[in-house]
């Protein structure tokens, strides 16, 4: 657990860039520092490394006071990744990734051992990239490479200035996805500075908002949201907070059950027969393993063929862990009415549309019907 | 490749021309200087060369790296621009005001020569240091390196191709300015080209100038060569190229 008691920063000058905070953040949590630039969140988690001395106040990790422990050790148990990343151009991707595990006198296989499934887990293919040079890697690649290598020790806690914020929005949210998911292998205590409300509302558990240097909530993004402190988290928020809600909704909260299937091997005639008995115009096809293949639509549908042969092939699904804006900007992209969800490996395992959407929002915000 | 071919191309017009002067023995009632005399000459010239560049690089990069150090950093432009006097005064002049104060001889050639060359290696040791990208450092440091870590796996090899560019354009001109070490009673290819000043036979100046030229071709290109063994890998144009 990380705890933060009455930090203050005031520099030489006079300026008091963080002002009294004081927040818990609890194993396995991910927390966002929000706020307008200038308000302090930089500051308060430079401080929690030491990066930035603390003028007053303290900061404890499990208990110990950061300040008594030696400044490098202390560190290196903390991953930490920036939004200029910067990776060490002339080492590989292999090296950069072994830094804290190198510091930490591992052995050079377990060094090696680590980066591998450090790049598995990132996205990354090793063989392809271990040996690459930073300077050879795209802006999203390299933003992997920099989240692998503070991850590079397994440090129980992760520090994270905007790692996502100099990459292009369709890059962007992809990172954002696959970061969320990597966090629910990896479990750590995350401590996350962005100024992109959307993101915070997306990565949270609990957002710290910031103000002029002063914690103005702390509250998970549904309360924020719905119930802003004061006119300032209201203003932040914004009037669009019922949009902004439904980043807060991932899809399989509020998906539907998959009516009736049929398989690709199976007689046509037998695709028409469950359309008419469940009255509806089209049915989506599975294969072997569960996997979404395509829909079949109404129509002459002879016994003596198999759906396979009538059915339009899959394009546009929805990943099940996904967040209901995207999937809606989907729908609403593609003309969809019903959006098949699936998990990682394309299993087909619900069906969305607008009315599951519409019911998962009013629940959200405390609102029946 | 094409630049190594201009290298050869050039060195060989040089060698020619030498060749070609040398072989005429006399001009007018003046005998011209031997091979030997040329073997001997440049074998001083490049002792000289050698020398100051030695010295200047060992007072040089630690001074261009220090006021890089924040305890320093506020001094970093007083000190290239003291150092930047010794290069904005002829060189000529340097030489001239060391000859009183040290004496005519060698060693006030050499002051004069390592004041002239410090410039651009401080210069470049400071930008070498100074350009790595500050997120590169603050990564190293939020990570736990120490400071010595940080200078020693991260500065220093990123510095080093930078550092190397400032020492091969500081000697290709040393080589040059060397010549007027023979002002102050020294020796090396000056010899040569001011007895054909004073005699004013442009066929001897260019007896002692050509083999001058190669010199800083040869060296040039040898140092550069070396530039690209010590730049690391991964490590492209963008951090070269400083002049």
């Amino acid at each position: 657990m990380i705890k933060l008691e009455n930090l203050t920063k005031t520099y030489p000058d006079g300026t008091e860039a963080v002002k009294d905070v004081s927040l818990e953040v609890e194993d396995g949590m991910f927390c966002v520092l929000l706020g307008p630039s200038g308000c302090g969140k930089t500051t308060t988690m430079k401080m929690i490394n030491r990066l930035i001395p603390i003028t007053s106040g303290k900061i404890y990790i499990d208990g110990v006071d950061v300040t008594t422990v030696n400044l490098n050790e202390l560190r290196r148990g903390i991953g930490y990744a920036i939004q200029e990343i910067g990776l060490f151009p002339h080492m590989t991707v292999a090296q950069n990734i072994s830094v804290v595990p190198w510091l930490r006198r591992w052995p050079k296989s377990k060094q090696r051992e680590r980066a591998e499934e450090l790049l598995q887990l990132v996205g990354l293919n090793p063989s392809e990239f271990m040996n690459k040079y930073p300077r050879e890697l795209s802006g999203g690649q390299r933003q992997r490479v920099g989240v692998a290598r503070a991850l590079g020790a397994d440090p129980p806690i992760l520090l994270m200035d905007e790692p996502f914020g100099a990459i292009d929005p369709i890059t962007r949210d992809r990172l954002q996805n696959e970061f969320l998911r990597i966090q629910e292998k990896i479990k750590k205590t995350i401590i996350f500075v962005t100024h992109d409300i959307y993101e915070a509302i997306k990565m949270a558990d609990k957002i710290a908002l910031m103000k002029d240097g002063e914690l103005i909530q702390y509250d998970s993004p549904k309360d924020l949201l719905y119930r802003p402190a004061d006119e300032f988290v209201a203003d932040f928020v914004g009037a669009d907070r019922a949009l902004k809600g439904l980043q807060l909704i991932r899809v399989k909260a509020v998906m539907g059950p998959v009516s009736s299937t049929v398989r690709r091997e199976d007689p046509a005639s037998l695709a028409g027969e469950k359309m008419k008995e469940e009255e509806l115009d089209q049915l989506p096809v599975i294969d072997g393993e569960g996997i979404f293949a395509g829909w079949i639509n109404k129509g002459d549908l002879p016994g003596d063929r198999a759906v396979g042969e009538f059915m339009t092939p899959a394009d546009t699904t929805v990943e099940i862990n996904t967040v209901l804006n995207e999937a809606l900007s989907l729908m609403l992209d593609k003309g969809l009415v019903r959006l098949p969800v699936v998990d990682m490996n394309n299993r087909l395992e619900g069906m969305l549309n607008f009315e599951d959407i519409r019911k998962g929002l009013s629940e959200a915000s405390g609102q029946s019907g | 490749m094409r630049r190594s071919i201009v290298v050869i191309v050039l060195s060989v017009m040089l060698i020619g021309l030498t060749a070609w002067i040398t072989s005429q023995e006399k001009v007018g009632i003046l005998d011209l200087f031997t091979w030997g005399d040329i073997a001997k000459e440049s074998r001083n010239h490049i002792k000289m060369v050698a020398l100051s560049m030695l010295i200047a690089t060992a007072i040089g990069v630690p001074l261009g790296v220090i006021i890089t150090r924040r305890v320093f950093k506020r001094t970093a432009p007083f000190v290239i621009g003291v150092v930047g006097i010794g290069q904005s005064v002829p060189s000529l002049a340097v030489i001239a005001i060391m000859a009183p104060v040290l004496g005519l001889a060698f060693q006030s050639a050499i002051v004069a020569l390592v004041i002239y060359a410090l410039l651009p290696i401080v210069r470049n040791s400071y930008a070498g240091v100074n350009n790595i990208s500050p997120a590169v450092i603050e990564a190293a440091r939020g990570m736990g390196m120490s400071n010595w870590q940080i200078a020693r796996k991260i500065e220093l090899p990123l510095a080093r191709p930078v550092v190397m560019t400032g020492v091969r354009i500081s000697t290709i001109i040393t080589v040059g300015t060397a010549e007027l070490a023979v002002l102050v009673g020294g020796t090396g290819l000056g010899v040569i080209t001011f007895t054909g000043v004073v005699a004013q036979e442009p066929l001897l100046i260019l007896q002692g100038a050509a083999p001058t030229a190669l010199m800083a071709i040869l060296l040039g290109y040898m140092l550069e060569i070396l530039e690209l063994k010590i730049t690391p890998s991964g490590v492209g144009a963008e951090v070269r190229g400083y002049g």
